[in-house]
């Protein structure tokens, strides 16, 4: 292996650079005395104090959070199970729809995603609002956990499958025992993507929402476009540290999963052997 | 028995959600492509009779005289339609191939790092992808300003006298779809690269070639599936992109989100829009369906 070039370390180095220094900007001027975000003057937490006094805010924080453990929750089952159709059942009529439907949301434009759903639960004489954004969540999430998932089980040796099939267990006994605990950790950051996905989300929102939902997000842009102040700062802050110790955590648990599983394996198959 | 009602079990793991994403993906199509055929009038919000089958045949033939070209007649003779296509596809190539040019030495250098540190960067990179992209499009407006840190930074540097104007440009466009989206260039490159058989490139130069043109000729196109892939994700989601252009560009940016966005929001035209949405559609109908190859011949190969 050629060594790790002084050019390579560069290039990492600057495009991490690139990819963290806007948001630690951001974060560092959320602490920021003055009104202004761009010029410091002395530390301060009172725009975090601030937040909690606004009543609005609060109410789209809690909006966006139900919608999105709700979404991501459905989104993982459906998202798992598109996974596993495709993995496992190589040919079934319409297939080829099929794969293509699950991987075209994950590069469809949001705006198309969204007016699409907004006309169809009009069509369908659905009341606009908290359901209308859940369920278009799940439905563009699902298809990011398909996709987590079903590289896990290409991953996945179908032998042990096959065993506890031929010892009689039924498919969904199969799947219980067998699949779900291997998959789980890709299960589990499927879920993860998912929760983040429609915690995110502006677009979709706005476009499936009706009177009474609004999100975080949908709160943040309607102020974003009046102008940059400390107190947005400070909500980002806060989503961007909820996320990143969701993903830090989740990381941990799944590499110690990993892991444990590993060794587990290479005992049996040592007691095997 | 027992038997028949398990299979059947398992067909429901393809059956639920072929079902969901037929009603909820595909059929909404339908209708977004029904409404961009009827007239502004008939069509208003906030009702529709899109599934009106009460009129019988007679009903459906008399609802098929309605249907009209005169949406798509009207972006066609609109040049800021056509104008905002164009520039959309314009913006979405250079910003592609400005990601392209960042992160693939990102993606390179990332590859080449010992095996130990690997599993930590592939994390660093994902990490921004978690966050929201509300919030890191937001981040450059404080950076981009007139009065912002970059032009701070740059005249306390004294390497300007004015203020660089970026925010509400073209540039400040492209700043923004290469931040958000290069982890979507770098992770596809950096998996095509760390899967490729080194003795391969050091062969090449045992065999007189520079590392240059090893890079080239065996480096580069080994890694082209990456490229393709890693290029569509940033170029298809980057056409139809809102967010960017609306809080970074200035107002005379035309994109077609945008134009979709405010088509609908502020002007409530539900059947223009649809059809600009059709048209959009149709223009990255291409891409979508290579990608969705590219996809599918990687399952293939996973397996």
């Amino acid at each position: 292996m050629e060594k790790w070039s002084r050019f390579n370390i560069a290039s990492v180095v600057l495009g991490f650079g690139f990819l963290y220094l806007p948001i630690v900007l951001l974060v560092i001027f959320s602490f920021n005395e003055s009104k202004l975000v761009t010029v410091w003057a002395g530390f301060s937490t009172k725009w975090y104090g601030q937040l909690w006094q606004n009543q609005s805010l609060l109410d789209a924080a809690w909006v966006t959070i139900r919608v999105a453990l709700l979404s991501a929750t459905c989104a993982t089952v459906l998202g798992t199970m598109a996974a596993l159709a495709l993995v496992r059942y190589t040919r079934f009529r319409g297939r080829v729809l099929f794969s293509g439907m699950v991987y075209a949301p994950l590069v469809m434009p949001e705006v198309i995603t969204g007016l699409s759903l907004l006309l169809l639960f009009v069509a369908i004489g659905f009341d606009r609002g908290f359901w209308t954004i859940t369920l278009a969540h799940i439905t563009f999430t699902m298809c990011f956990v398909a996709v987590v998932v079903q590289s896990r089980l290409l991953s996945f040796d179908q032998s042990i499958e096959e065993a506890a099939l031929d010892l009689g267990a039924t498919p969904v006994r199969t799947f219980f025992a067998i699949t779900l605990p291997v998959i789980a950790p890709a299960v589990f950051s499927g879920w993860i993507l998912a929760f983040t996905l429609s915690l995110d989300d502006l677009v979709i929102a706005s476009f499936t929402t009706g009177p009474g939902a609004t999100t975080l997000p949908m709160k943040i842009y309607s102020q974003v476009r009046l102008g940059v102040t400390p107190e947005i700062n400070a909500i980002c802050t806060i989503l961007i540290g909820v996320v990143a110790l969701g993903v830090i955590v989740a990381s941990i648990v799944t590499r110690r999963r990993e892991a444990q599983r590993e060794k587990d394996e290479r005992a049996a198959f040592a007691a095997i052997g | 028995m027992a038997k028949l009602a398990s299979a059947f079990v398992s067909r429901l793991v393809i059956i639920i959600p072929y079902a969901w994403l037929l009603f909820f993906f595909l059929i909404p199509f339908f209708i977004v492509f029904r409404i961009s055929l009827s007239q502004t009038a008939v069509a208003m919000p906030p009702y529709m009779p899109v599934f009106d089958l009460a009129g019988g045949l007679s009903g459906i033939a008399q609802k098929l005289r309605e249907f009209s070209l005169d949406n798509y007649v009207w972006l066609t003779e609109d040049a800021l339609y056509f104008n905002a296509y164009v520039s959309s596809v314009v913006i979405a190539a250079i910003s592609t191939f400005l990601t392209l040019l960042i992160g693939y030495p990102i993606a390179y250098g990332m590859a080449k790092a010992p095996r130990s540190l690997r599993p930590t960067l592939l994390m660093m990179v994902i990490l921004p992808f978690w966050t929201s992209f509300l919030i890191r499009v937001y981040a450059w407006i404080a950076i981009l300003k007139p009065e912002g840190l970059l032009n701070q930074f740059l005249s306390t540097l004294g390497l300007i006298d004015q203020p660089l104007i970026i925010l509400n440009t073209n540039w400040a466009i492209y700043i923004g779809i290469v931040y958000s989206y290069l982890p979507f260039m770098v992770l596809p490159i950096y998996s095509a690269l760390e899967k490729m058989d080194l003795s391969l490139t050091e062969a090449a130069q045992d065999l007189g070639c520079t590392p240059a043109a090893a890079f080239w000729r065996v480096t580069f196109p080994l890694s082209l599936p990456g490229v393709v892939a890693g290029c569509l994700l940033v170029f298809i989601p980057a056409v139809g992109e809102f967010v960017i252009p609306d809080l970074l560009g200035g107002s005379e940016t035309l994109m077609i989100g945008k134009t979709l966005w405010s088509e609908f929001n502020s002007n409530r035209d539900w059947p223009v829009s649809s059809a600009v949405a059709i048209i959009l559609l149709m223009i990255l109908v291409i891409p979508i369906v290579y990608f969705q190859n590219i996809q599918a011949k990687a399952d293939g190969e996973g397996r």
